[in-house]
């Protein structure tokens, strides 16, 4: 088998198992499956930006949280059906992440993390600031009416399943699609060498900018999807420590590989759920998974297995 | 009272807000421009330094004075022990790479925030000051009677928020002459120049790091022990000292003291007379976003030259 045809295989095999585990998992375990596939699907967004193109945001709550708001401002505020809610949502996240990126591309390196992390935090007290309309830190809940998506209830497990599902296999396919692409391979390049790509006559901003909307609006709409499959918005999905979370999730499990988002978020939620039987320090695990994984193992577990089993993974 | 009063109390405010400012500021600032690391767990280590303090105090079991100089002084020396601890076991490890290091320190700043609610536990605790007497100001209006000085009610501050500005100004200085005037900050001064050479000309590079990575953290737990009377020590208050230390530190000039210091002080005065008069939410929002956008069209800051 070539292999473009093994990966295809490796990739739509991991969805047809996650298809199947919903009709085997115990209800606790299939909840949980529901919301790590669309917090992977943030870290699917994450992971062009940082993996492939080798932009390190610190700011990606922003584009979360914009796809979140977009779509709980819409159902509340604009009296919006869920449908366009949703569509909502995933329009903010690309028209915030194309006006960050128009500001912060102007920069590179660390000016480049400072610029994202100043204007996520600028969103997140934004968000504070117009408590009239956002219920500030307290957030609010998008009543069960509007959590019915063309006949379908998404408060229901079996439904919401299936929606996470949806989402998350849509965002592994484009991201698969995007980096076989030469747009795609065009990004590797400028994480690897960019000033090598810009000499070969390739228009490096703009890629940076696509990729950066790209990323963003993946983001937007996992904020809105979890929104909408968790009846909740709140100004913590803004706030800082909900931009280390991609990063996290994308370092443990590998940057610049198509599993590893899933794989990262799979591991770190699973991680601190069973710790919490033993202690409450979620925040010491993520801590001491970050210093380890800068230290040990820059790769992560897919970028691992790649180096010393497959060299072809995407 | 009309406007003028308020505004003088609100500079004042602002100013013991620029004092501490001031100092966590620089300790970053010496970080980023000696070893072009940028520390996400300062705020960490400001929280620490108040922590500290808060241990120290009800431990000694003497007059509230006594204490808090013993905090003054200890404080600062433990927190810059703990600095020195992970720049060796963990920066050092990374070869100081910029985007290492920060993923690195952010990891520190949820180990230390953790570990602080873990044994220190949620409450916000305070300190008692080692004087605090209330000193009323007067305020000058023109009355029927032409000129009059009269003390508005309420228009007051306390001797220790005046010691306080006090004591940041002197120990800046002190910073100061230690980067100009002496051997070691001759080294600093140095390294920061030009690694490679000063490597070449025998400076014990990784040492010098070690240091500058203890004193940055030292002057931050400084900083908080001076604030502690006046804001209490509670595990979460590192973030907002972070944020406004990155602020002054990139208007000011990445890397530039003098520059740092006259940022902390616009950036402290506008936030207090932001906050008195419109909201401290907003005074931030304008902050960040002025930091966002210095950063993309003038990213050797305000008052920094290009290259420098």
């Amino acid at each position: 088998m070539s292999v473009t045809g093994r990966s295809w295989a490796l990739h739509l095999g991991l969805l047809a198992v996650l298809f199947a585990l919903q009709f085997v998992l115990p209800a606790y375990h299939h909840g949980n499956l529901a919301r790590i596939m669309v917090l992977a699907s943030y870290a699917i967004g994450y992971n062009i930006l940082f993996g492939y193109t080798g932009l390190l945001s610190l700011g990606h709550a922003l584009f979360f949280a914009a796809g979140m708001y977009g779509m709980g401002l819409g159902v509340t505020h604009a009296g919006l059906s869920p449908a366009m809610a949703l569509l909502a949502g995933v329009v903010a996240g690309a028209a915030v992440s194309f006006l960050l990126a128009l500001l912060a591309l102007r920069t590179s390196g660390v000016a480049f993390m400072i610029v994202t992390l100043m204007f996520a935090q600028a969103g997140y007290l934004a968000i504070l600031y117009f408590g009239t309309w956002t219920r500030g830190d307290e957030g609010f809940i998008i009543a069960s009416a509007d959590r019915i998506l063309w006949g379908l209830d998404l408060s229901d497990p079996t439904n919401r399943y299936f929606a996470a599902f949806a989402l998350f296999a849509v965002c592994l396919v484009i991201s698969l699609r995007l980096v076989r692409r030469p747009f795609g391979r065009t990004l590797i390049a400028i994480r690897e060498n960019e000033e090598r790509v810009r000499m070969l006559g390739y228009d490096t901003y703009a890629h940076k900018l696509g990729a950066m909307v790209i990323s963003g609006t993946i983001s937007a709409a996992a904020g809105a999807a979890y929104g909408i499959l968790f009846g909740y918005v709140g100004a913590s999905f803004a706030a800082v420590p909900h931009s280390i979370l991609p990063l996290l999730y994308v370092l443990l499990g590998g940057a610049g590989t198509i599993l590893g988002p899933f794989v990262g978020a799979l591991f770190m939620f699973y991680l601190i759920d069973l710790a919490s039987g033993i202690t409450t320090a979620h925040m010491l695990i993520a801590g001491v998974a970050l210093v380890l994984l800068t230290l040990f193992a820059p790769q992560g577990l897919m970028g691992e297995l790649r180096r010393r089993l497959w060299r072809g993974l995407p | 009272m009309d406007l003028g009063p308020y505004l003088l109390l609100a500079t004042l405010e602002g100013s013991v807000t620029a004092a501490v400012l001031a100092l966590t500021a620089v300790g970053l600032s010496l970080v980023f421009g000696v070893m072009r690391v940028v520390n996400i767990a300062h705020g960490e280590f400001f929280m620490l330094g108040a922590v500290i303090a808060w241990v120290l105090t009800q431990w000694i079991a003497a007059h509230p004075a006594i204490g808090f100089a013993v905090a003054l002084l200890v404080a600062p020396v433990l927190v810059g022990a703990i600095a020195v601890a992970a720049d060796v076991t963990i920066l050092k490890r990374l070869d100081y790479d910029p985007e290492r290091t920060i993923v690195a320190t952010i990891g520190l700043l949820y180990i230390i925030q953790q570990v602080t609610l873990m044994t220190y536990g949620p409450e916000a605790r305070p300190v008692e000051p080692p004087f605090n007497s209330r000193l009323a100001i007067p305020w000058v209006q023109w009355g029927e009677d032409g000129l009059a000085m009269y003390w508005p009610w309420g228009l007051s501050t306390t001797s220790y928020k005046l010691a306080v500005i006090g004591a940041a100004a002197a120990i800046l200085c002190g910073v100061w002459a230690m980067m100009t005037r002496t051997r070691v900050g001759l080294v600093m001064r140095a390294t920061q120049a030009d690694r490679d050479m000063a490597l070449a000309f025998g400076i014990p590079v990784e040492r010098v790091y070690a240091m500058v990575f203890g004193i940055g953290a030292g002057l931050a737990a400084m900083a908080a022990v001076l604030i502690v009377p006046i804001q209490q020590a509670h595990y979460l208050m590192g973030a907002d000292p972070l944020l406004l230390s990155f602020i002054v530190v990139i208007i000011g000039g990445l890397g530039s003291l003098p520059g740092t210091v006259v940022a902390a002080i616009l950036i402290g005065l506008s936030d207090g007379i932001i906050s008195v008069f419109f909201s401290p939410t907003l005074a931030k929002i304008l902050a960040t976003l002025l930091v966002g956008l210095v950063l993309v069209f003038r990213p050797q800051g305000l008052f920094g030259t290009r290259g420098a």
